[in-house]
């Protein structure tokens, strides 16, 4: 059966890492169109044609599909559903905003998260921040699905699919874009870096982050945050790791000064490599770090930076 | 404007869970339970509204079983003005899927006409994110999901989002349904007062038949597993020896 893969589109460009990993899900169920909208998507269109397992691109240009605002892009793949029996996304914020949208248009259950593929219709997601892993079987006509890209690896590119380029749908114009606020970064992204490095309240202040940031760029790593250093406005939400910001599952994931509380694990324990600094050697992040550094991070950080 | 809270009531996110050994689920039997941490900051910000004017009438509903009127009686507390407890299941085992709580919720706002719902993000028990956004679809009306920062004015909110790439602000119309993340605001605390008086304001008790929803879930549990353990790591003396070890790893 066929599958319509809503392709992570930012500003007319692909985050071909987030696409590339659901269609690797996808794949599994049926043959899978990609379909890229946004006030400008024939470039992204392009960039989706060649991940490879990818049968076909839908481009949709339209105004009122920028921003990726949820109303209009869920009544653009509403009108598309029909031909489908899978409707699918990787797990980014955009996806959570419209596949629940589009679920209940559909009068079907939304899937949000789901981190492996049993078979067409069962389906293994985390629940309770990921200390357990439940396997559902949908009984709905259709499947509306997010993948945690965490769980996937990427599928390769090298293929050449058709494009075709659709309308929009009728705009309900319900809500309007004004501004975006993105912190322009030559970091590698969160969610799909070899190398993590994150830091917690015990960083102290945001000027102390800075320790945290050329640790990450001695490694080349993405810089991420406890919950606790966002609220503190040490680091942006952007940074987020955990069971409500990012799921993370890189090489090397260095955790310090984070206590190690099961929100912050649930999106990080799936890492490779865990490397955790506290000073207190009872803080439960060092039961899930494959080496744990007992230290005052003001003298680890500093000598680990020099050291590597 | 009225304002529609829906709150719902989940194991306590300190609470470290189990998972029963027959697979069917997590153990929910004699352990703490409270209001979803996301509701809280959903009903605080209702209350806010009220108290800045914008807002006459906080109304909090809940969907599960009938213990969750404890959990309404918290949002009472903490200021929301009456409440509906919607009674869909006998056993805290029994779960209610988001499409039919939205489905409840649309009945709700049929009848009540909020202006606003303020919903959470997501449960953390099942960790769906769904509702807020099934609702809005349900009803067509306009949503805010994730929302960080809120200014309600006439017929229109300005929604500031939390979003993968950082922030993002829409202008939405009214009436919305607005999803709460962790940065909107700091929750308060019920005051002893406020507990007394809570258990004198009004609360409904209906049921999911009375708004003629059917709650059979869609998704059938095949099983419940744990998570694969970690194998246990080691605590290394200092800085040189976890350098050692990282390239011994090939990581650095
Ligand atoms: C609904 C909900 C959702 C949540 N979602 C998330 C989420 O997505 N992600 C998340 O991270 N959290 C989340 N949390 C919060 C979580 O429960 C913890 O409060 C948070 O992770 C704690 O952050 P922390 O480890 O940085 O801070 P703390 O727990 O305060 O730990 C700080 C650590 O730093 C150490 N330290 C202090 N000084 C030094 C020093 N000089 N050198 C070395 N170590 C030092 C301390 O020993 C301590 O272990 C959520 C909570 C709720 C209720
Ligand atoms: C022990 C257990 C047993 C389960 N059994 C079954 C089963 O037998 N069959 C089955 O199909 N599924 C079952 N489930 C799964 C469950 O039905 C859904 O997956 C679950 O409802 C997902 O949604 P959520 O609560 O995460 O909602 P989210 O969409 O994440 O919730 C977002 C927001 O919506 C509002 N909200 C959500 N629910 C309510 C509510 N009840 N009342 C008021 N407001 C609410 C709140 O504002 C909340 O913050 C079970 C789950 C558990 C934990």
């Amino acid at each position: 059966m066929a599958v319509l893969l809503l392709a992570e589109v930012t500003d007319g460009e692909l985050s071909l890492d987030a696409t590339a990993k659901a269609v690797t899900a996808a794949k599994a169920l049926g043959d899978v169109t990609v379909l890229c909208a946004g006030g400008s998507a024939a470039a992204a269109g392009e960039a989706a044609s060649k991940i490879d397992g990818v049968a076909k691109v839908l481009v949709a240009e339209d105004p009122s599909l920028g921003h990726r605002l949820a109303e209009s892009t869920a009544a653009l793949i509403v009108s598309l559903a029909g031909d489908y029996e899978h409707i699918v996304a990787p797990a980014t914020t955009d996806a959570k905003n419209v596949m629940p949208r589009v679920a209940a248009l559909l009068d079907v259950m939304v899937i949000s998260d789901a981190s492996g593929v049993v078979d067409g219709s069962t389906f293994e997601r985390p629940i309770y921040a990921g200390n357990a892993i439940q396997t559902v079987k949908s009984s709905d006509a259709k499947k509306v699905i997010t993948f945690r890209t965490s769980t996937f690896d990427a599928a390769g590119t090298g293929g050449s699919a058709s494009v075709e380029t659709i309308g929009a749908a009728a705009n309900p114009g319900l809500s309007e874009w004004i501004e975006d606020k993105v912190a322009a970064s030559d970091r590698p992204e969160l969610t799909s870096a070899g190398i993590v490095v994150s830091g917690g309240r015990g960083v102290g202040s945001e000027e102390n982050f800075e320790l945290i940031e050329k640790l990450a760029d001695k490694l080349g790593a993405a810089v991420g945050a406890s919950r606790a250093a966002v609220d503190s406005g040490f680091a942006p939400n952007d940074w987020q790791v955990g069971q409500t910001g990012k799921v993370v599952a890189p090489e090397l994931y260095v955790a310090v000064g984070i206590s190690g509380a099961i929100q912050h694990l649930a999106g990080m324990k799936d890492s490779k490599i865990i490397v955790a600094i506290n000073k207190d050697e009872e803080a439960p992040i060092f039961q899930v770090a494959d080496y744990g550094l007992v230290a005052d991070l003001f003298e680890a950080v500093p000598a680990l930076i020099e050291k590597l | 404007m009225k304002v529609l809270v829906p709150v719902k009531r989940v194991i306590d996110y300190n609470v470290k869970v189990r998972v029963k050994a027959d697979g069917s689920g997590v153990d929910l039997a004699n352990v703490k339970m409270s209001m979803n941490p996301f509701d809280e900051i959903a009903v605080e910000e209702a209350i806010r509204l009220k108290e800045a004017g914008k807002a006459e009438e906080v109304v909090a509903v809940s969907i599960g079983v009938k213990q969750a009127q404890e959990t309404l009686r918290t949002a009472l507390a903490m200021g929301a003005d009456r409440a509906i407890l919607v009674v869909a299941a006998d056993d805290v085992h029994t779960d209610i899927e988001p499409l039919a709580v939205a489905k409840i919720l649309a009945k709700i706002v049929e009848e009540e006409q909020p202006g606003l719902v303020l919903a959470g993000k997501q449960a953390i028990d099942n960790d769906m994110n769904a509702t807020g956004q099934m609702l809005s679809a349900l009803l067509g009306w306009s949503q805010g999901t994730f929302a960080s920062e809120l200014g309600v004015e006439g017929d229109h909110a300005v929604v500031t989002r939390e979003v993968d790439g950082g922030l993002q602000t829409i202008k939405v119309k009214m009436p919305a349904i607005i999803t709460v993340d962790l940065r909107l605001n700091e929750p308060r605390y019920a005051s002893l007062p406020n507990i007394m008086k809570a258990k004198k304001k009004p609360l409904d008790e209906k049921t999911a038949a009375d708004y003629g929803v059917d709650v059979t879930p869609r998704l059938a549990i095949v099983k419940t597993a744990e998570p694969e353990a970690r194998a246990a790591g080691e605590i290394v003396p200092d800085v040189d020896t976890l350098v050692a070890k990282l390239k011994e790893k090939g990581v650095v």
